[in-house]
């Protein structure tokens, strides 16, 4: 029989909360832990696995225009309703934090103001009571504007904020700084760029200790084994020691998911490939299995059922 | 790599001096300067100054470790020394060193255990200082078959091919490169490598030149550790940069501060 190689690894993944309850300043009815690894994805042969990867689901202001029908199916009429799509999120899938886009807030779909941004994620705070992730329009200038709103609005509820990319981070860092918030470093699938924005983000005085890495991911098919591979060596040398990279990993899966021809051509389209709904599932799924073995702490997903599987799957995971 | 600072030695005329005169701010402003410049660990040595090596090996410990929780390598020729060192100590320890002669491993290696403490093995014996390669080989392999022997874990073995001044034995220096390469696969798992670097420019000019490239390449060949200068900033840049050049620390645009952030 082969020996069994133990590694004794020197190093950990940081460990980020999110969410704060009242005692801590916030109103959430939980945290949720992620990170604090002394050990690669689930080999509790080397060492303990402190906290178990976590699912957010996807909620946005404002309704999408171009999520398809197997998740219109499901959302389609919470969409023009955000409180009770982040509800339904909440009481029917036992969601334990939401990830929320401010999609409407961008200058070409809705250009709603910081004010209306603040406003409505205060408001959201009051409906929901689970940690919160938010992220921007994806227009940098519009973001930051909104974001420092939006920090200060959710002041003390220690979100995770996002995103903050090595051209445009200052901003985001001195709300979450101010704020008493977790921030997202977004990377576009390069080790060496994330290394050098949570170098950059902490030269600002915010602590490793409070940045997710988002190294950007590509679905099953569309670079899925590049992401697997920058987040595998950021993970092994983050390990091995190299705090600026012992970050936790944020993943959103949906988001690519469900813009592949894979998941949306319907089986009218392409007779051969089966059932559209299942095949957009199974893609979600396996995009999601891959990643959380290659390191991911939250996944973001869209659909209920896949992220059931993944709940199960991540269940079955750490029993070890 | 594993950098111990070298500064704290009696030969150096502040140190002696605050041996002598009992002064604890002096050696401390020592650790603390070294620790800020990227120091792992502090060497140290009492040199000549002392006349009571028994008594000041613990008032240097117990001075240095009330500013840091920092390894402690403690330098001595005297087994009776570094254990009265050893006995103090409350930071993680490292003996340097012994030799490859039977009767100092086995007094050093049960010290080493007894006291968890990690051991620097030079390949030196009674017999003088190896010629060439393969006698360092002989020298290395005593060592870690007498640790494997008494149970120490190897992987708290540093291994020192014993550096010569290049002045000296410029022959020599090749051959000391290629040690750290064969001390690696003595045994499985390997013993570690360290270097006492400034030996390398002893006595010659451009020293500061001269220890940036010798450690440049001992990296290369697979050095794990250094006792060296920590304030000599070109230097520690140069071992940061070459860990990047080996794909030992990952790339970013400000590879040096993000190293000194460890």
């Amino acid at each position: 029989m082969a020996a069994e190689m133990i590694e004794k690894w020197s190093g950990e993944v940081n460990e980020v909360l999110i969410g704060a309850t009242k005692t801590e300043g916030g109103s959430r009815a939980n945290v949720i832990k992620i990170g604090g690894q002394k050990t690669l994805p689930f080999l509790f042969p080397e060492a303990q696995i402190k906290n178990q990867p976590q699912i957010a689901y996807e909620v946005w202001d404002t309704a999408p225009l171009d999520w398809p029908k197997a998740l219109s199916d499901v959302y389609g009429k919470v969409f023009s309703n955000p409180f009770a799509w982040a509800e339904k999120c909440v009481k029917e899938y036992k969601a334990q934090v939401l990830c929320l886009r401010l999609q409407s807030a961008h200058p070409e779909s809705g250009n709603k103001t910081p004010e209306e941004a603040a406003k409505f994620v205060s408001q959201l705070l009051k409906i929901v009571d689970v940690p919160l992730i938010i992220i921007g329009c994806g227009d940098d200038p519009k973001d930051n504007l909104i974001m420092p709103a939006v920090s200060l609005a959710a002041k003390g509820e220690r979100c995770l904020l996002g995103s903050a990319v090595q051209d445009n981070y200052k901003t985001l860092v001195a709300s979450v700084l101010a704020d008493g918030h977790n921030i997202i470093a977004e990377s576009p699938i390069d080790i060496n760029i994330a290394k050098q924005l949570n170098i950059l983000i902490s030269d600002m005085s915010l602590p490793l200790e409070r940045i997710v890495i988002n190294p950007t991911i590509g679905a099953l098919g569309y670079g899925l084994e590049y992401a697997y591979s920058i987040m595998e060596r950021a993970r092994l040398a983050g390990l091995a020691g190299d705090k600026s990279v012992a970050s936790p990993f944020i993943c959103f899966v949906g988001q690519e998911t469900w813009k592949t021809k894979e998941s949306t051509i319907t089986q009218k389209e392409m007779p051969g490939w089966g059932n559209e709904l299942d095949r957009g599932i199974a893609w979600e799924v396996l995009t999601a299995t891959a990643l959380i073995q290659s390191g991911a702490d939250i996944i973001v997903m869209r659909h209920p059922i896949a992220a059931e599987k993944i709940k199960k799957y991540i269940s079955e995971l750490m029993v070890g | 790599m594993f950098i111990v600072g070298e500064l704290i030695n009696g030969m150096f005329k502040d140190i002696a001096r605050a041996i002598i005169d009992k002064n604890k701010s002096i050696v401390q402003k020592y650790a603390i300067e070294q620790i800020q410049f990227g120091a792992d660990a502090l060497d140290i040595c009492l040199g000549p100054a002392s006349k009571d090596p028994i008594v000041d090996m613990p008032w240097l410990v117990e001075s240095i470790q009330e500013v840091t929780d920092k390894m402690l390598v403690l330098d001595s020729s005297r087994p009776k020394v570094i254990e009265a060192g050893l006995a103090v100590a409350k930071n993680p320890t490292m003996i340097n060193s012994v030799t490859a002669d039977q009767d100092k491993l086995e007094i050093l290696v049960p010290l080493a255990k007894k006291f968890n403490s990690k051991l620097i093995g030079i390949a030196i014996s009674q017999k003088g200082i190896p010629q060439n390669k393969d006698q360092r080989l002989e020298l290395a392999a005593a060592i870690v078959s007498s640790c494997i022997e008494q149970d120490f874990s190897i992987q708290d073995l540093y291994l020192d091919p014993i550096v010569m001044p290049v002045n000296v034995a410029q022959t020599q220096i090749l051959d000391i490169l290629e040690s750290i390469k064969e001390f690696k696969i003595i045994s499985q798992p390997s013993p570690k490598t360290i270097l006492g670097l400034s030996n390398v420019s002893q006595g010659a000019c451009s020293r500061n030149l001269i220890n940036r490239t010798f450690l440049t390449m001992a990296l290369a060949f697979g050095l794990d550790a250094a006792i060296l200068d920590p304030k000599d900033r070109d230097l520690i840049d140069a071992a940061i940069t070459s860990e990047l050049i080996l794909n030992k620390q990952i790339y970013c645009d400000s590879f040096l501060d993000a190293y000194r952030k460890k």
